[in-house]
Order: C-alpha cells, then structure tokens, then sequence
C-alpha cells in the first residue's frame, strides 16, 4: 500500500492539513475527508462535470485531480461558492427557471457557468452551450439551464453598464 | 472506478525525474495535467506503481517568441494557450483549435506537453505541430532533442519519445502577412473526440497559394499530412476547380481506420467536407483581404 502523503490547502477559505493516499481523487477527499457533499460524483472518468470543483480560481474535474495535486492550493466547491453569495443571482435563476429536477448535476453546472460569467461576460448563447457541453443533466434537456445562464449574464452586463 | 494504489512524487528538477525514471522505469509514468492519465487509472487500463508529477518543474510553462520561433513549453495548460496574447498574434492556427480541446474545465489543467507525448491520433495538438512543421523538445539524462513533428508521431500512442526522455516543450515557426490558418472539426457533440478533424497553414503570394499545409486528425494512426493533395494544391489559385481537384485527391489518397461510430469511408469522406470548406473559407479570405 502506498505511503501517505501530508498535504496543506485552503478549502472555502479555510486552512486545512490532512494525510491522504496518492490515489485518492480530490472530489472524494473533500466528499469523505472533509464532509463537503455539495460536489457529487458521477462518471469518474473526466466525462459528465458533476465533480467540478475551482483550484487556483479555475475549475477543474475534481475526478481527474488528486487531493496530493491540491497540496499549497486554492479550493473552492459549491459550499463556498453559495455561502459567499458569489452566485446567488444564477442560483435564483436557476430555481426561476427551473433549471435543475434531481439536482445531480446542479453543483457542477454552477461551478462551471460561475467562471463563464467572470471569463465570458460577452457569451452569445451558442457560446455558453459550448462552455457548458462539457457538463451532463439528464433531467432538464439543458434549456432552461442555458436560459438561467443567458439571463444571468444579460442581468450582470445591465448592472456594470447602469 | 478508483484508481489502484500508486505512490507518487513531485520533483523540483529534471535530474530528480530522470532518477525516478531510471529507479522505477515501466512501473512509473509521468503526471502533468493528468486529464487522459488519471481517466485511465480510474478505468484501470494502466496500473503504474508510481507517477512521478511533473507540475512542480520550473520554467516550462512559458509562451514566448524566440529567434522567430514560438516556443511553448511543455506545462502550458490548453487554457494558457487559448488565452495567450502572443499565441493569438503568432500562431492564430492554435488560437483557432484551442476551444475545441474537450471542455474549460479540463482544458485548465491538461497540457500542451501531455498532449503531444501521448501522440493520440484525434488530438488537436500533434495535427496542429504536424501541418505547422512544428518542433518537438525533448530531454533525457543523455542530454536535448529536437525532433521534426512529422517525425515524432510515429504509430497508434507511438512517438520518438524515449523511455527515459520527457517532452520539455514544442517552438512552431510565426505567422507572416501572407500566412493564413484554418482549423474545424466533426464531431458528433461539442469536446467529444473527433470524428475528422483538419488543420490548415497556408501561405499566399496574392490570390496563388504558393505552400498548403494539410494536418488531418482522426484518420490515422498518427496526425495524416496528404503529400499529393498539398503538392496538387501548391501554385494554385484555389478556385473551385482546384478545390474539388484536391478533395478527389485527399479521397484517393487517405486510408482511415474505421472506429466505433464512422466507418472508413464516412471518415474519408468527412475529410474531403473539411478540406472543401476549409479551403473556400481561405478562398474568401484572401479575396477579402485583396478587395
């Protein structure tokens, strides 16, 4: 069995040290090891975005990223995101459009049209659908998801032009 | 799945890297981005005993223009590339493939070097270094290399990479006024392999192309440079005679693999809808530029 391996973060904002195997996947280590169950795990392989999680102010696929690669890092989740209200108004437009059913996916979807909207405050809605492909819902057929992100958008370009 | 138990390490130099590689050789591979590596581990296609992460290693990450040469180095992030100020200027061709690199949240952590020394045949980076006649770096305990791309892809996951070698980075020569670039690829969902895919460097002297540089991914065992269909299209005004001229060249000339989903002749013939729309676009762009 291989070694442990000490490693040193700020999830959220707080410091944290704990000793995990090489082996374990970053979004299992803030799921088991932290009790952050916000970022779910669906395919494990790279493929479906529900364990999209920020590192460094980026995100990344929290099943394609070990915890030891997140040692001296930056972690943000869903806990974080919400708490700070960083995303309260897409949250709101989610549930407005009724952009989530089982919410499975919901977490991972905020992540990643979160950094669409700081990195692409332009985005045309093909261009949000191509942002967002990369994250899988098998509830909503995506509509309203891109119709919650689309409005976000508008209403955050309105705001910085008023 | 999880992936098996490995040990792991994050050397600070590259003597340390070639050490583990010496120490541990088939048993260890090389973690940069880790977005094909560790998807195969949780598939346990592979079970290295050790990854030895490269990301700690300092200076190969730059973007940088040296003696008319762009040079990226190896820890680059695909996100870093399609971002990059100097990419945009010097190698729009990269600018243009960058976003249909799988998706934003795995392009922000894999790797331009971990594209090219994993040499898949439908990724963007070799066929990009491929039709640019780009040149790969590398390093072993013995010293440098520098190898042409079109050398270095040489069959299915196969590439001039040795054993104890690690790719540092790839330089492409710089764009010029007369240069134009195209890049477009089939896929059957947006981040998804594809299906055919076809990079373009072109160089014009007015409305005659005096050098067309054809990458194609995807329907080969390596990134597919179709000598004849470039050599017919040099020296042409590409009209649409010559454009149908080629696409019934590249036709004869390709021989793809099937796969799962696209037999060999849809492959071939996906081919010959880029080849077509890539060179009209490049067509209209050059006449825009001249009217």
């Amino acid at each position: 069995m291989a070694d442990q391996h000490p490693i040193h973060l700020h999830v959220n904002g707080t410091a944290c040290a704990r000793s995990v195997q090489p082996r374990r996947h970053l979004v299992d280590f803030l799921r088991q090891d932290l009790g952050l169950t916000g970022s779910h795990l669906g395919c494990e392989h790279g493929v479906c975005g529900a364990c999209t999680v920020e590192l460094d102010g980026q995100i990344v696929r929290g099943c394609l990223t070990l915890a030891v690669q997140a040692d001296g890092r930056q972690v943000r989740t869903i806990e974080g995101l919400s708490a700070d209200g960083d995303v309260a108004d897409l949250q709101q437009a989610f549930v407005r459009h009724n952009a989530l059913q089982c919410g499975f996916c919901t977490p991972g979807m905020v992540m990643a049209a979160k950094e669409l909207l700081e990195k692409r405050p332009q985005a045309t809605r093909a261009e949000v659908r191509e942002w967002m492909s990369g994250n899988y819902c098998r509830c909503t057929g995506y509509h309203a998801i891109v119709d919650a992100i689309c409005e976000t958008l508008t209403a955050r370009a309105a705001r910085a032009a008023a | 799945m999880k992936a098996p138990a490995f040990d792991y390490a994050r050397p600070r130099t590259l003597a340390e890297v070639f050490a583990l590689l010496r120490e541990h050789g088939d048993d260890a591979r090389v973690l940069a981005g880790g977005q094909t590596l560790l998807a195969t581990l949780n598939m346990r296609l592979s079970e290295p005993r050790l990854l030895i992460d490269i990301t700690g290693l300092p200076g190969l990450a730059d973007i940088a223009v040296r003696d008319g040469r762009l040079h990226i180095g190896a820890l680059a992030t695909h996100t870093a590339i399609e971002s990059s100020a100097v990419v945009a200027e010097h190698a729009p061709l990269l600018a243009q493939a960058a976003p249909h690199i799988a998706h934003r949240a795995i392009r922000n952590s894999g790797t331009w070097g971990g594209s090219i020394a994993y040499g898949d045949p439908a990724a963007e980076w070799p066929c990009c270094l491929v039709a640019l006649d780009g040149v790969v770096h590398v390093q072993g305990p013995q010293g440098a290399r520098r190898i042409a791309a079109t050398d270095f892809f040489q069959d299915l996951y196969t590439t001039a990479l040795q054993p104890d070698e690690l790719v540092v980075g790839a330089d492409l020569p710089v764009a010029t006024r007369g240069d134009w670039f195209g890049f477009d690829e089939l896929s059957r969902r947006h981040g998804d392999y594809a299906v055919a895919g076809l990079a373009v460097a072109a160089r014009f002297d007015g409305a005659v192309a005096t050098r067309v540089n054809l990458g194609f991914l995807g329907v080969g065992a390596t990134p597919v440079r179709p000598r004849r269909t470039e050599d017919l299209l040099s020296g042409q005004v590409l009209d649409a005679a010559a454009i149908e001229a080629a696409a019934a060249t590249l036709k004869a000339e390709l021989d793809p693999v099937g796969d799962l989903t696209s037999n060999a002749d849809t492959k071939r013939h996906l081919a010959s809808v880029l080849l077509r729309r890539l060179l009209g676009a490049a067509r209209a762009g050059r006449s825009a530029l001249a009217a």
